[in-house]
């Protein structure tokens, strides 16, 4: 095989389509995180998403229905989380524990007659653009409108949190939940948003790997996806910007893998799947080590409960 | 109008009491899930519920698989107790089944009275030995606990996979995903004839007994329900918060690594992918329904055991998808956080019209 240019940018495409879900599940759970709740149910999210996405395009054979109705089964789910922790006041740990594991049972459980059926192909944008252009043209066409948008939600998301009023709302929650309150802020009316934004973007996460990048229904298809975004978070110290470079390393891991396996790389298939995993322990490590930079983006306020006295 | 207040204390006995409303709450929205699959829900629950054990061989089959979500759940009420979240006993269980399983594997065609204990003590130290990677990564570096067991898990299973594929698949397996069966010697003994139930059982009911001892009967289990309730007061008092993770995360991986052996050496007989339908995850769920205590978990064993059977139950005789036992789970986890509202708040229905003549 040869490392012609014209391969290493169909490769760099390939790394971008998979780190698409990762970028909006952990885009949409930074968020979340930021007005200081930890939601441990992105991979249930996920999988929820997956399904209810790949159900309505195979019932309304809509693909724009299937997208939209992917993030609003995202907020469904997420409602629940947000109803037990918020209203409920509930341990944020073991409710999103519970939420990922009700997920998965119940995406398996909807997705029993849809096993076996093939998807549908997605629109890609600008596909003649990608064929004409060398190197340039894999890279930046010819994919879908999703991973475009999971490309500008870092940017948005900065733009968000440090540049308008209600991201300074959302981060001042999550700092000091008690503090924004005397503001006047409703913390929990805040808190709930957050929370549905995050399921809306990890239904969409879910809905991209079953309707886009492997057009199919597998029980159980995101694989721990869902984790890594969760990890990815952290790895990013709650910066959006991080967690798309984030995003692209563990993609490349992940594809850096597959064609290691075609070529026949010596290394068994199962360590190099195990690295993004052990990569994300190592920079742990590393960042929590310095407690000024991990403190630097923390919500102080992360999975505490708020209470307001009424 | 409903009135709620925020109590001064919890009461003992509704503390007892919810995880039975939440049990009972979980059948009822299993009926209405079944109802809109299009079951009979009635139907669907008696099998899912009362067909399982009501004969010998099923209730064998029900303490078979409460054996590991007790032993799990006991250790993980120690990390959970004193505030450390340990999400990662599957992994701790994977790592505890390969070390154990390597060692019955090196005695694959010996007998001998010494392999089987040779192989449970190999067990608990591999899980013991995984479960301290978070624990001293908590301690020394700062990194969060949940992440990292979590994370630990995946690997786990991808070298259980190596290995199964790799360097110890069988050589007369014909390529099968699997080792060579362990010798007599290496499996657990049978209870009864023609039963799969096997002395694994007595470990978990010696960890029962050992925890209870341990934390309501020494200084060790003073500390840590101390430094559960509030970090401050611990260190105030001066203990060592360091050693002190270090000692639960043990234990809990321990007992996790015990029951993959128990796992390996009774019903399974050899190493292979499968070694665990996510146990390690449930025993979570176990954990908490137990209220964290010795003997609420070997109640909630039995319960969350149930929902194991009856998902297979109702695969057979219904074709519903196995994985409603996941469902459930999920379910019996919301409610019971849900009703632990109860604990925290009064709710008072007061009576409007009495309110409005009073003024």
């Amino acid at each position: 095989m040869s490392l012609d240019i014209s391969f290493i940018g169909i490769l760099i495409g390939s790394i971008m389509a998979s780190s698409v879900p990762l970028i909006l599940a952990a885009s949409g759970e930074l968020i979340t995180e930021r007005s200081g709740v930890l939601n441990l149910g992105v991979e249930g999210m996920m999988i929820i998403g997956a399904i209810s996405g790949f159900a309505l395009m195979v019932i309304t054979d809509n693909l724009f229905i299937a997208i939209v109705g992917s993030m609003f089964s995202g907020v469904i789910i997420s409602l629940i989380f947000g109803f037990l922790t918020q209203s409920l006041l509930t341990n944020h740990v073991a409710t999103g524990l519970a939420l990922t594991i009700f997920g998965i049972g119940l995406s398996a459980m909807l997705g029993k007659n849809f096993v076996g059926i093939p998807g549908k192909e997605f629109p890609i944008l600008f596909s003649s653009l990608r064929e004409s252009i060398p190197f340039f043209g894999p890279i930046l066409f010819g994919h879908s409108i999703v991973l475009y948008f999971a490309f500008a939600l870092p940017f948005l998301t900065n733009y968000f949190l440090k540049k308008t009023k209600l991201g300074l709302v959302v981060r001042a929650v999550g700092d000091s939940p008690v503090s924004a309150s005397n503001q006047g802020i409703n913390v929990i009316i805040v808190r709930y948003c957050c929370i549905l934004y995050g399921g809306a973007m990890c239904g969409l996460a879910g809905a991209y790997l079953s309707l886009i990048y492997t057009p199919q229904w597998i029980e159980n298809m995101t694989a721990g996806r869902g984790w890594i975004a969760l990890a990815l978070v952290v790895f990013a110290t709650w910066s959006p910007i991080k967690v798309l470079i984030g995003a692209l390393i563990f993609g490349g891991i992940t594809i850096l893998q597959l064609h290691m396996q075609a070529i026949g790389f010596r290394i068994p298939v199962q360590f190099l799947s195990a690295l993004p995993y052990l990569m994300t322990i190592i920079v742990l490590v590393v960042i929590s080590r310095d407690s000024r930079k991990i403190k630097l983006n923390t919500p102080t306020s992360l999975g505490r409960i708020f209470y307001k006295e009424k | 109008m409903i009135k709620i207040e925020k109590r001064n204390d919890v009461p003992m006995a509704l503390y007892f009491f919810t995880p039975f409303i939440a049990i009972i709450l979980t059948i009822l929205g299993g009926g209405i899930i079944f109802y809109i699959l299009g079951f009979n829900p009635i139907e669907a629950l008696k099998f899912y519920f009362i067909t399982p054990i009501s004969n010998l061989y099923g209730l064998s089959e029900l303490l078979l698989k409460a054996t590991p979500l007790c032993l799990i759940a006991i250790g993980l009420s120690f990390c959970f107790k004193s505030n450390n979240w340990n999400i990662g006993a599957e992994g701790q269980l994977t790592f505890g089944a390969i070390v154990g399983g390597g060692v019955a594997l090196l005695f694959y065609n010996q007998e001998g009275f010494y392999i089987l204990p040779l192989v449970i003590l190999a067990g608990a130290i591999g899980g013991m030995i995984f479960a301290l990677i978070p624990a001293i990564l908590k301690t020394y570096f700062n990194t969060n606990e949940i992440l990292v067991s979590l994370m630990l898990v995946y690997v786990s299973k991808l070298l259980l996979d190596y290995l199964v594929v790799g360097p110890w698949s069988n050589p007369e397996g014909f390529n099968f995903p699997e080792t060579r069966q362990f010798s007599d010697s290496s499996r657990m003994p049978l209870l009864f004839e023609g039963l799969r139930i096997h002395a694994g059982i007595f470990l978990a009911l010696a960890a029962v007994m050992l925890s209870w001892f341990i934390l309501y009967k020494t200084y060790l289990g003073f500390q840590i329900k101390v430094s559960g309730l509030s970090l401050k007061t611990a260190k105030y008092a001066g203990f060592k918060g360091k050693t002190m993770i270090l000692v639960v995360f043990m234990i809990s991986g321990a007992c996790a690594g015990l029951a993959g052996v128990g796992e390996i050496t009774g019903p399974i007989g050899q190493l292979h992918r499968m070694i665990s339908p996510d146990y390690g995850f449930t025993a979570i769920i176990v954990a908490f329904l137990g209220r964290l205590n010795p003997f609420g978990i070997i109640f909630a064993s039995l319960v969350v055991a149930l929902t194991y059977l009856g998902a297979e139950t109702a695969q057979i005789f219904l074709q519903i998808p196995k994985y409603t036992g996941q469902v459930f789970q999920g379910m019996i986890l919301f409610f019971l956080l849900a009703s632990d509202y109860l604990l925290f708040f009064k709710v008072k229905i007061l009576n409007l019209k009495k309110n409005e003549l009073r003024h």
